[in-house]
């Protein structure tokens, strides 16, 4: 046999069957909802009268629409009436369906993408879809996992399979080490910004290298989930040791011999030496510096201390103009410092940032400061939330004039309520800088959570290393 | 699904590249049905909900357009389908750009909606006919894989098989599956027997 890649590996174990050379029915071993489409689904499902095939792979979870404050009040305290109707929906029906509800006051409540992969619910060698474009976050354990629309997800809670075209693939080797203050997120910005919106489109793409290898989990899930930033179909690491020691006891990973047969079959699931992608890409590790996103799509991104660009200097008739168009809803100039630029807002969470060590990365900037713009913290789910507080991040955050929120989308999309006003300008941990994104008017810089608290503290766009004192 | 064959329609010379999913359907709008002015709201209205005189999709030379023709990178971004469904709703039934985000390309075959590629050369002639003569058609024809205008054209789109003919005959995804219960059934007895921490 040809060598294969990680890619190819999976997909080979989930074909049912090919129509042509362009069609592959794909088996999905779980598909990820939230309420934001539930109710399409599953109005799309039974109107054409058909049921769900395996409930026990579908999860739905309370993530887009949840409050991030005064949450002890429970479904009554939501003010808007159609985001509770949404939730109740969800949650009631997905019950009476027998689908895995993760609900809003539930323990192990979060973003679908931070309670998956810490509920062991992903792991190695999936195919994982969901109703979310960030479901590429979920590669980051050796998954191929991408996002789909809610026909198509009807289609998977009907079959349990998906229609898809044969991965195209490329991958991405970082080599070299990350310098201090340098983050998963200034990294994957660095690769967009490289390639480009589009750099990845129609491609899994697989990240390789030894500045990948050193990444823990929380690191890499941050990586694969801005894949979809450079429209690849979805970013896979492979698995390894440290993959399998962040799975093993999660509650809904494999136990006693199927833990052992899991382990031997996950390790073989590598891209051969010699497997040919479609197209390669090598990145030096320490050349990377903390990254933010000037203008209105992700390829607008630089360092912290270049220049922001001068239309005049484009040569590409359509990038000037997206540039000029940036420059203007932004309220920027060419040739402004990003870091001298002032902000209004801090947000640091959502399912690019909301984890662990995301936290844990934000509260060593912000210790013993405070900040000089309103800021808030979501933790990504409730497990991570409790796990900071263990560690006392909670207090960091609030004595230094954080508010300390429960955990949602929120303000990565504004779905829940949680905007901006029109012309505000926020450093976020998020993952898109579109305008509008977080509340219409709204102006975002998208960057690492060591970044966003040195941000918060400085009142302007800042990274870890130069907060005052 | 409503089939999708020949259509000879006004087309609107958008032009502009990185038209995303949040401007196409704005997330504050996702919890409720589609309406006719969900389509890029916010670029269409003001805060007041008054249409912007100087947004080319509001440009009465265009009236009745149903073909959009646009830049890099069409519906980048989210996989709400909000942001496909969007488009019929306010009368559009093609779209004509360099290139588009995936999960949108898929969404778009399930709502018989045809994302059509062309190089920007052609986009760029395109556009410039379109400009000069508002309100002039362009001809999509599926079945011949070409996209026309009165200046310029006829220019060849690609388009995978499979698609192309659940597009003619309105077919989407559930219903070609149902051919294949069977396979599905025998795949899964072998799959879960060889990876049983998965079922």
């Amino acid at each position: 046999m040809p060598p294969q890649t990680l890619v190819d590996k999976i997909w080979a174990r989930h074909a049912v069957a090919s129509l042509d050379a362009d069609e592959t029915l794909l088996y999905v071993d779980r598909c990820l909802l939230h309420e934001g489409f539930w109710w399409n689904i599953v109005d799309a499902l039974k109107s054409r009268g058909l049921t769900i095939h395996r409930p026990n792979n579908i999860i739905a979870c309370s993530d887009h629409f949840v409050p991030t404050t005064d949450r002890s009040g429970g479904f009554a305290a939501i003010a808007d009436e159609r985001r509770r109707d949404l939730i109740l929906r969800l949650e009631t029906e997905g019950a009476e369906l027998g689908v895995h509800v993760i609900g809003m006051m539930d323990d192990r409540q979060g973003i679908l993408h931070v309670v998956a992969p810490e509920t062991g619910i992903t792991q190695p060698g999936m195919v994982i879809v969901g109703s979310d474009s960030h479901t590429s976050t979920h590669g980051a354990l050796g998954a191929i996992a991408f996002g789909i629309g809610t026909t198509e997800a009807m289609h998977v809670l009907a079959t349990q399979t998906l229609w898809q075209s044969p991965p195209k693939t490329m991958r991405i080797t970082v080599d070299g080490r990350l310098r201090e203050h340098v983050t998963a997120k200034d990294l994957i910005l660095a690769i967009i910004a490289r390639l480009g919106i589009d750099g990845g489109a129609g491609r899994f793409v697989e990240y390789a290298g030894s500045a990948i290898e050193a990444l823990t989990i929380d690191e890499r899930l941050t990586v694969c989930n801005m894949s979809i930033e450079m429209g690849a179909r979805a970013g896979v690491i492979a698995p390894d040791a440290v993959t399998f020691a962040y799975l093993q006891g999660r509650t809904q990973a494999p136990r006693g011999a199927d833990w052992d047969a899991a382990v031997a079959s996950w390790s073989t699931l590598r891209s051969d030496a010699g497997a040919r992608f479609d197209r390669e890409v090598h990145v030096d590790g320490a050349s990377v510096a903390p990254m933010a996103t000037w203008g209105t799509s992700l390829d607008q991104t630089i360092a912290l201390d270049a220049p922001i660009p001068d239309p005049a200097d484009e040569p590409d008739a359509s990038r000037r103009d997206a540039q000029t168009r940036s420059l203007a809803y932004m309220g920027l100039q060419p040739g402004q410092r990003l870091r001298d630029v002032p902000i209004d807002y801090a947000f640091i969470g959502s399912c690019t940032n909301g984890r662990l060590d995301d936290l844990r990365e934000a509260a060593a900037v912000v210790r013993g400061r405070h900040a000089a713009v309103p800021a808030f913290v979501s933790p990504g789910s409730r497990a991570v939330k409790r796990a900071a507080e263990a560690e006392g991040l909670d207090r960091i955050f609030l004595e230094a004039g954080f508010e300390w929120r429960d955990s949602g989308c929120s303000m990565c999309a504004g779905a829940n309520g949680d905007t901006l006003q029109p012309g505000q300008r926020c450093a976020a941990t998020s993952n898109r800088n579109f305008p509008g994104r977080q509340g219409p008017g709204s102006r975002t810089h998208i960057m690492s959570p060591a970044s966003a608290a040195a941000s918060a503290i400085a009142g302007r766009i800042a990274g870890a290393a130069e907060v005052p004192a | 699904m409503t089939p999708f064959r020949v259509l000879d329609a006004v087309a609107v010379p958008l032009g502009e590249s990185n038209i995303d999913t949040d401007q196409l359907a704005p997330g504050r709008f996702l919890m409720r049905p589609v309406s006719p002015e969900l389509l890029l709201h916010d670029r269409r209205y003001d805060r007041e909900g008054t249409p912007r005189p100087e947004f080319v999709l509001n440009d009465p030379a265009y009236a009745g357009a149903e073909i959009i023709v646009a830049g890099r990178n069409f519906g980048v971004g989210s996989s709400r389908e909000f942001a496909v469904l969007a488009l019929p709703a306010a009368g559009y039934r093609c779209v004509i750009a360099t290139s588009f985000g995936d999960i949108f390309v898929s969404n778009c075959y399930q709502n018989g909606v045809l994302p059509i590629v062309l190089p920007e050369a052609e986009i760029d002639a395109l556009l410039a006919a379109l400009k000069a003569q508002p309100g002039a058609h362009v001809a999509v024809d599926l079945p011949a894989q070409t996209v026309r205008a009165a200046s310029c054209g006829p220019f060849s789109f690609a388009i995978n098989a499979a698609r192309k003919a659940c597009l003619l005959e309105g077919l989407d995804d559930v219903a070609l599956t149902g051919r294949y219960r069977d396979a599905i059934a025998s795949f899964e007895a072998t799959y879960y027997d060889e990876f049983p921490w998965l079922a």
